[in-house]
């Protein structure tokens, strides 16, 4: 395979005059990664930022509700499944063990992966983009990836301060959060998620939960710090 | 798969009377245009994303050994492996290899072109491995042993019913009462199949809608979430990728992302959108603990600095296909290989030779609305004029053909000629059709008057009459003051 390498890289040296340009422009882009043309649609105060998301991800077919503190997700998440006549189970993400779910008694609450059983999961996102109202999840101890997609039914959870006008803002966040010039500031997984799951090979009809989530439901909570 | 492109004009004719297939396809003309359209509309930075875009892969093609090897680092340094194919058969070895190492008896695989480029599906087979195709419409055309019609909707040719009849051939096991005739019913009898199969899958096997330079990442883009489930569940995750789907940063990633779901299906953003970097992080609870990434070249990198260069950009989103004239009266399947439309027209000579492909330059009206849609901007016209004119130039072309253009051009060499010549033509012409004003057949013009009438000519050459002073009316002003 090393033989494949070697003519592949050397082919396209040749084609491309490698030795009378060195690639300086491209080092220089990957240790700046600029940012290009960012579209005006998300750029706007935080509070417009939050409605423009919300608008976003209802017209791609999620549902939205918003909350005043971590302390209301039980509530939330019980009303959710009471009038969508869902089973009274969910798998809860560690990320949100510590919410107080015993005021929920009547909600029965798995926690580990995604199991094919399943009925709903919820997990915490690690950012939102107003301009499609896409959400962003982060793959790690305290998230499996596998709940944002085996259950038919998603629950997400997000901070309205983690809601940016667009992606360069959630990739400037990841950065700093994990280390700007660290070589492993990406998780396993980054999930860009805009709506649930969909499908239109048959017959291009459009229909909802294909093999992700039937349901996307999107917790807002106003200040997640109290 | 084995290329049929030499009988494209034999499927062509057997496409336009396929009264079930017209009706898809005619569907599919009023539906994807319409909501690119509307797509297009909702964001005014639309056309200079589509500039940004341009450049970025420009750059990329400028620099792609440096990027590759960049890219294989980041790689390595997340717990991945690389492995170098010059070509299908080096890609599919490796496949199979991995999967054998990994004593894997059943693989998941979220839709690639690259898989269908290489014919994974009847490798893995021969090789005792079950492949299992999760993409809902790679899902029903593997069931019916078929190759996908369209980039991103690859069952498109097919009716409910021809779903229908497929399901119930396939899933034996199944209530053969049970109502099938709706496609939500179709959609949960293959979520059902499909779930077990991705709980019990060893390897999942993905594309990738780029690679992404400073992370190691790949980029998955899907509606379903078939892929999520593919690359989540299994111990290893394997990526079949084509060298060019590099991509400098997450930025410009984002960027490219911006017009992808845009001019694909008209939806601002897919469902999914995915990063994958390495294997599964020591403390994580899923993911998979192998991470091998099959890069591709089969033919690319000599493309590169040739007349072809710029095909290297295309991100197969199918706005050149959903547009074309020509692809929207014969489908995806009368091209005969993997990819069809117009991107297929200038990439199939490409990798398969132009021997074998010759006919699919041809297949086109020059009409330009795929230059005009593609996201990133590919001269796709001055291309296949170009395979056009090495077609000819390699001397391997219809000796009719060859007779006619030669004809012609010695005519259009020599103006004075031309001109007698054409008004001899329209002399005639014009006496012989005077009563009825129009041709419903011609001597060796059936081609064309098969399917239309030829309006006869109405007396004069238009250079005769430019020289008899015959002007229009504004624009003869504007030409009297800059002649030509």
């Amino acid at each position: 395979m090393t033989d494949a390498r070697r003519e592949i890289l050397g082919t396209l040296r040749s084609a491309l005059n490698r030795n009378q340009r060195p690639p300086n422009a491209a080092r220089r882009r990957l240790t700046e990664h600029p940012v290009n043309l960012v579209p005006g649609r998300g750029q706007a105060d935080p509070e417009t930022q939050v409605g423009l998301f919300s608008n976003e991800a209802i017209r791609v077919e999620a549902t939205i509700s918003r909350i005043d503190d971590m302390a209301g997700v039980p509530g939330a998440v019980s009303k959710y499944l009471v009038e969508n006549n869902l089973p009274a189970e969910i798998r809860v993400s560690p990320s949100l063990q510590g919410v107080p779910w015993t005021g929920q008694p009547m909600l029965n609450l798995t926690d580990g992966i995604a199991q094919g059983s399943d009925s709903a999961s919820i997990s915490r996102a690690f950012g939102g983009v107003a301009e499609t109202g896409t959400l962003v999840f982060l793959s790690g101890p305290e998230n499996p990836t596998t709940l944002n997609f085996v259950p038919p039914i998603h629950i997400a959870v997000i901070a309205a301060t983690d809601i940016d006008g667009d992606y360069e803002a959630v990739w400037a966040r990841l950065r700093a959060q994990f280390g700007p010039e660290s070589a492993d500031f990406m998780p396993r997984t980054v999930n860009w998620i805009t709506g649930p799951s969909r499908t239109a090979d048959i017959e291009q009809t459009l229909l909802l939960g294909a093999h992700g989530p039937q349901q996307l439901h999107i917790i807002i909570v106003d200040d997640p710090e109290t | 798969m084995e290329p049929t492109t030499r009988q494209f004009k034999d499927n062509a004719k057997e496409a336009l009377v396929d009264a079930q297939l017209q009706d898809a396809l005619a569907k599919l003309g009023r539906g994807f245009p319409l909501r690119r359209l509307e797509a297009a509309a909702r964001l005014p930075e639309f056309e200079a994303l589509r500039d940004e875009a341009r450049e970025i892969k420009n750059h990329v093609l400028d620099n792609l050994d440096f990027y590759l090897e960049a890219y294989e680092a980041k790689v390595v340094a997340s717990g991945g492996q690389v492995h170098w194919c010059k070509d299908a058969e080096d890609a599919r070895r490796t496949i199979a290899e991995i999967c054998q190492k990994a004593g894997a008896k059943t693989v998941t695989k979220s839709k690639s072109m690259i898989g269908e480029e290489i014919s994974i599906n009847d490798y893995l087979e021969d090789a005792g491995i079950t492949p299992v195709e999760t993409d809902l419409g790679e899902y029903i055309i593997q069931l019916r042993r078929e190759p996908p019609s369209h980039i991103i909707a690859p069952a498109i040719h097919l009716s409910m019913g021809q779903v229908e009849e497929t399901f119930r051939e396939s899933h034996q096991d199944l209530d053969p009462a049970r109502s099938l005739d709706e496609p939500r019913k179709l959609l949960e009898e293959a979520r059902n199949k499909l779930r077990t199969e991705f709980l019990g899958a060893d390897v999942g096997l993905t594309g990738a809608n780029m690679l992404i330079a400073e992370t190691g990442s790949n980029v998955l883009v899907t509606n379903e979430g078939n892929a999520d489930l593919t690359y989540s569940l299994p111990r290893v995750h394997i990526v079949m990728a084509s060298l060019e789907k590099i991509v400098p940063t997450l930025e410009d990633a984002s960027t490219i992302l911006r017009v992808l779901a845009r001019s694909a299906t008209g939806q601002d953003m897919s469902v999914y959108t995915t990063f994958c970097t390495g294997v599964r992080r020591p403390e994580d609870l899923d993911g998979p603990d192998e991470y091998h990434v099959v890069l591709l070249d089969n033919g690319r990198s000599q493309l590169i600095g040739t007349e072809f260069h710029e095909m290297l950009r295309c991100i197969r989103c199918g706005a050149c296909l959903n547009h074309c004239p020509v692809y929207r009266s014969v489908g995806g399947h009368a091209y005969g290989w993997v990819y069809s439309g117009p991107m297929g027209a200038v990439l199939i000579p490409g990798l398969i030779g132009m021997d074998e492909a010759a006919e699919l330059p041809n297949a086109s009206t020059l009409c330009g609305r795929c230059e005009s849609v593609c996201p990133m901007r590919i001269p796709l016209p001055k291309m296949l004029r170009a395979w056009r004119q090495k077609h000819y130039e390699s001397k391997r072309s219809g000796a009719l053909g060859r007779w006619m253009l030669g004809a012609w051009a010695a005519l259009a060499r020599r103006p004075k000629l031309y001109r007698r010549m054409m008004g001899l033509g329209v002399a005639i012409l014009g006496q012989m059709g005077r009563r009825h004003g129009r041709f419903r057949r011609l001597p060796f013009a059936g081609g064309w008057t098969g399917g239309r009438d030829l309006p006869a000519p109405n007396g004069d050459t238009f250079v005769a009459q430019w020289h008899r002073g015959a002007r229009g009316d504004a624009s003869g002003d504007w030409l009297r003051k800059n002649p030509p």
